[in-house]
């Protein structure tokens, strides 16, 4: 071990550590030896345990379908001014669509912060969608990838929503020529056609989906694959993304004259243009996220009275949270434990049920009428797997196609993702699966194998000294009036303005990542940590260290452990 | 206290510095060239709550007087642990007194100052709560007396542990120590003895006179720089953990002195020309348990043979601070 010497500020005439101090004259050596600087003495060998820098990973981003590394980016976005566009070119680094996904994300990763157990969760959906329209109006491009050519591969990607265009914009990244193929006249799947405007303004999509294409991803709209085998035989490598856009049906009887239409159908031909006629009394059959957009589509189109007929119970609805909120502000109704039992011109027949001992419904005999002129089914959605019929190697099971963890079909070079592929049905799960598909197809066209990089310990709340963040409460979003909203298509939750934005971010914790609050060089009594300045964090001199394990305790992030020395 | 106004900036007022602050918003102990007038290599124990308030007092003096600084320190655990001869872990002028008289000693280097013409340097008298409450009390109140320009500091770590713990004027009733062991009928520290220098302190109606704790550095350096502006006899007294002699955690030093400060045992206020003038509110109350039980000197208060009657004397200690400084009233006489 070395001694090092901390700076010296010339002050006060004393010599600088370990330079000596002459004796007083005419006193003889030994009565009075030259003073020297403490910092001889190494104390760090009184040391049992020494404190050590850590980057764990936050609950936010362990929760992030995408793989966002949410606190890196809020990190740079509290500096504001040039830290947004870090923040934004960190953030689309993983996910690139953050003004989409800063809408209809579901963000588990707010569900998962630590800061809900301080007061209330870190609004980072907010955040994102704030630099995702920043990024729009100042024109912000992902940085040019590699040439074209420069791996010599193609990719072909079926399908451009979430998934699709998160497995070009990866693939692109990554050196590939990718070319992606829509059935659609208008580019993004179900971000477009099945998420209804008042989300996810179209304008929105455009600009992400031209920045896609303005890195080299060749888009071919209005161009079904009808024979994959066919398609991809022409390409290196194939990605399908064909996602889950037909609505499932269920036999209902239903009189010649009852309007009876699926949601998708729905959905998809409003956002088209060509909206379908529904009368005044709309009833909505379901009880997920596509029964409460259309019931609140049906409200835009002019229907009076939007009804929900589900059979469940509230606690049991699997549409979220704030999609029921919404739309019970914009005044529609919600018939709990009812099944249509049949449909007929201007009425439909409910049948009242009942939840069993172990939480199933179950028919009580008991029928009740509810008015509407066109019923709305809303009951699931399948995937379209008639893409990768006849094609050898490719399977599926339980309506999704299978795959291996590559994100591979039994057929190699055959990738897929999205709703099509197993898992959660959102669009940020999409994003995180096209990436993966993307990373699986580039392993695979360099005769690899994609690891995951190892996962680090999570920065669980336990680990936190929370008495350093102040209290600070969460910005909302403000809502557009209930009662403008279902008069229009505009759009509902509007953006934080920028100061909002930043204090919101400001409010991340950091959880288990350095954030320079300068605790553990202030609050160490033997001056052994050393600031390396702005964004350089710090060292600790383990020459000295006694390891009294001060730092590790008030590190408000419990980014600093405490690691037995074996020596 | 509304002294250092910080915004909200990730962490607020309660964190040393923070990336996003100023410059001028960052506490001393935060800058990358900040002084360090104690440095490393001194022997103090893993934890040692008192060097680190050392630093702290004497970095934020170091800026204020442009590194014109003069210290005397009375014999105790600071003397020892950062002189061990012929080496020094000081970064400042400073001269070892007798353990009585560090305040006599500061008195004669301020007057030597004056008559030369120095008023520019300015001297900082330092001890522990022994050579403070007991053994240099006649000559730290004839300082007061006189008004001599001097700040003495007293780092309060309630006992004299460096020569073995034994009980100080300031130690805590009911704690135990070597000379007031955990035995008989009210183990611990007599009840109704000892004294609060504050109080003394602010008996002389010297100019200024504080308190402060390693809990909160924001508030320490502004009771340094508001000690600074004064002339004349002002009084710091911080409270300093003490892992060793409190039997605590070395971890816990920081924490231990927020439970002192958060559960009103230790109340942290200023005080003018004998008034008080600020008092920090607590934040977020702890029960007294909640300090006491962690520190082994207080061991004998808990468990099935635990001392109650003590326990309810010690929550009235706290209740009766609480009333007095009024510490549970944001803002009554910042």
């Amino acid at each position: 071990m070395t001694a090092t010497v901390p700076p010296v500020i010339p002050a006060a005439g004393v010599p600088a550590p370990g330079v000596p101090m002459p004796g007083p004259p005419g006193v003889p050596p030994g009565l009075s030896a030259p003073a020297g600087s403490s910092a001889v003495y190494l104390t760090g060998s009184w040391r049992t345990e020494r404190p050590v820098y850590r980057s764990l990973l936050p609950p936010c981003s362990a929760a992030c379908p995408a793989g966002e590394d949410i606190q890196a980016w809020l990190y740079e976005a509290q500096e504001s001014g040039d830290g947004y566009e870090r923040a934004w070119r960190r953030l689309t680094a993983q996910n690139p669509l953050p003004a989409i996904m800063g809408r209809v994300c579901y963000h588990p990763c707010q569900s998962a912060c630590n800061r809900v157990q301080l007061d209330e969760m870190v609004g980072i959906n907010a955040v994102e969608r704030f630099l995702g329209d920043l990024a729009i109006a100042r024109g912000w491009q992902f940085e040019a990838p590699p040439e074209r050519t420069a791996s010599g591969k193609r990719a072909l990607v079926v399908g451009s929503g979430p998934a699709g265009l998160s497995a070009a914009y990866h693939l692109r990244r990554l050196g590939h020529a990718v070319t992606v193929r829509e059935a659609k006249d208008q580019l993004g799947g179900m971000l477009r056609y099945g998420i209804p405007q008042y989300r996810l303004p179209r304008d929105v999509i455009d600009a992400e989906v031209a920045r896609l294409a303005a890195t080299g991803v060749v888009f071919e709209a209005g161009s079904r694959v009808e024979d994959l085998a066919a398609a991809a035989a022409c390409f290196d490598a194939t990605v399908v993304c064909v996602g889950a856009g037909v609505g499932h049906h269920i036999s209902i009887p239903a009189g010649s004259a009852a309007k009876v239409l699926d949601a998708v159908a729905l959905l998809e031909e409003t956002a088209a243009g060509s909206p379908p006629l529904l009368g005044r009394r709309v009833a909505v059959y379901g009880g997920g996220n596509t029964a409460m957009d259309a019931a609140r589509t049906a409200k835009r189109l002019g229907a009076e009275d939007a009804v929900i007929i589900y059979r469940r119970t509230r606690e049991q609805m699997p549409a979220h949270e704030e999609e029921y909120r919404d739309a019970i502000s914009e005044g529609i109704r919600v018939k709990w434990l009812s099944t249509i039992a049949e449909v007929e011109r201007g009425r439909v027949v409910i049948e009242r049920m009942e939840l069993d001992g172990s939480g199933h419904p179950r028919p009580t005999g008991v029928f009740d009428e509810v008015e509407a002129d066109t019923v709305v089914l809303a009951i699931g959605q399948d995937a379209d797997l008639d893409v990768i019929a006849g094609v050898p190697g490719v399977d599926a099971h339980d309506g999704v196609i299978s795959l291996d963890a590559q994100m591979m079909t039994g057929r190699p070079g055959i990738f897929a993702a999205g709703d099509a592929a197993p898992g959660d049905r959102t669009a940020t799960v999409a994003v995180g699966q096209g990436k993966l598909a993307a990373f699986g197809a580039d392993a695979w066209l360099r005769g690899r194998v994609y690891q995951a990089p190892p996962r680090v310990a999570e920065a669980t709340f336990d680990r936190l000294n929370t008495w350093y963040y102040a209290d600070a409460p969460l910005q909302q979003r403000p809502a557009l009036e209930a009662a403008r909203r279902t008069s229009g298509f505009e759009e509902v939750v509007r953006g934080l303005s920028e100061e909002s934005a930043l204090f919101e971010a400001r409010r991340c914790m950091s959880c288990g990542n350095c954030f320079e609050c300068d605790n553990c060089y202030g609050l160490c009594p033997d001056d052994v940590i050393r600031k390396l300045g702005h964004g350089q964090k710090y060292v600790i001199d383990l020459d000295y260290c006694k390891g009294c394990g001060i730092c590790a305790a008030e590190c408000p992030c419990g980014c600093i452990e405490m690691v037995p020395e074996d020596r | 206290m509304a002294k250092v106004h910080i915004p909200f900036m990730q962490t607020g007022a309660l964190a040393v510095g923070g990336r996003l602050l100023d410059e001028d918003e960052r506490s001393v102990q935060a800058w990358q060239d900040r002084p360090s007038t104690l440095t490393r290599g001194h022997r103090a124990c893993q934890g040692c709550a008192e060097a680190l308030a050392a630093r702290w007092v004497l970095d934020t003096a170091m800026e204020v007087t442009g590194g014109k600084l003069m210290v005397a320190n009375a014999t105790g655990c600071l003397e020892v642990f950062s002189t061990l001869y012929p080496e020094s872990a000081w970064r400042v002028p400073w001269i070892h007194s007798l353990f009585a008289n560090a305040a006599s000693v500061a008195t004669g280097i301020a007057a030597t100052n004056h008559a030369k013409g120095r008023d520019d340097i300015r001297v900082i008298a330092q001890g522990g709560d022994g050579g403070t409450a007991d053994i240099g009390m006649a000559c730290l109140s004839g300082m007061f007396e006189r008004n001599d320009d001097v700040l003495y500091v007293c780092y309060d770590n309630q006992a004299y542990m460096n020569t073995g713990v034994q009980r100080s004027g300031a130690t805590p009733p009911a704690a135990r120590t070597s000379t007031t062991p955990a035995v008989g009928l009210s183990p611990g520290n007599t009840f109704g003895q000892g004294k609060f220098v504050p109080k003394i302190a602010m008996a002389h109606e010297i100019p200024y006179v504080a308190t402060a704790t390693v809990a909160d550095l924001r508030d320490l350096e502004a009771k340094v720089r508001t000690a600074m502006k004064h002339r004349g006899a002002r009084y710091l007294h911080i409270l300093v953990t003490c892992p060793l002699g409190w039997g605590t955690k070395t971890a816990a030093s920081i924490k231990m002195a927020r439970l002192a400060t958060q559960c009103g045992l230790f109340p942290v206020f200023e005080a003018e020309y004998g008034d008080i003038t600020g008092v920090t509110p607590i934040r977020s109350r702890v029960p007294v348990e909640d300090y006491l039980r962690p520190q082994r000197r207080f061991a004998h208060l808990f468990g099935p043979r635990g001392d109650e009657a003590a326990l309810e004397r010690i929550r009235g200690q706290a209740e009766r601070n609480i009333r007095q400084y009024h510490l549970l009233e944001e803002g009554v006489l910042a």
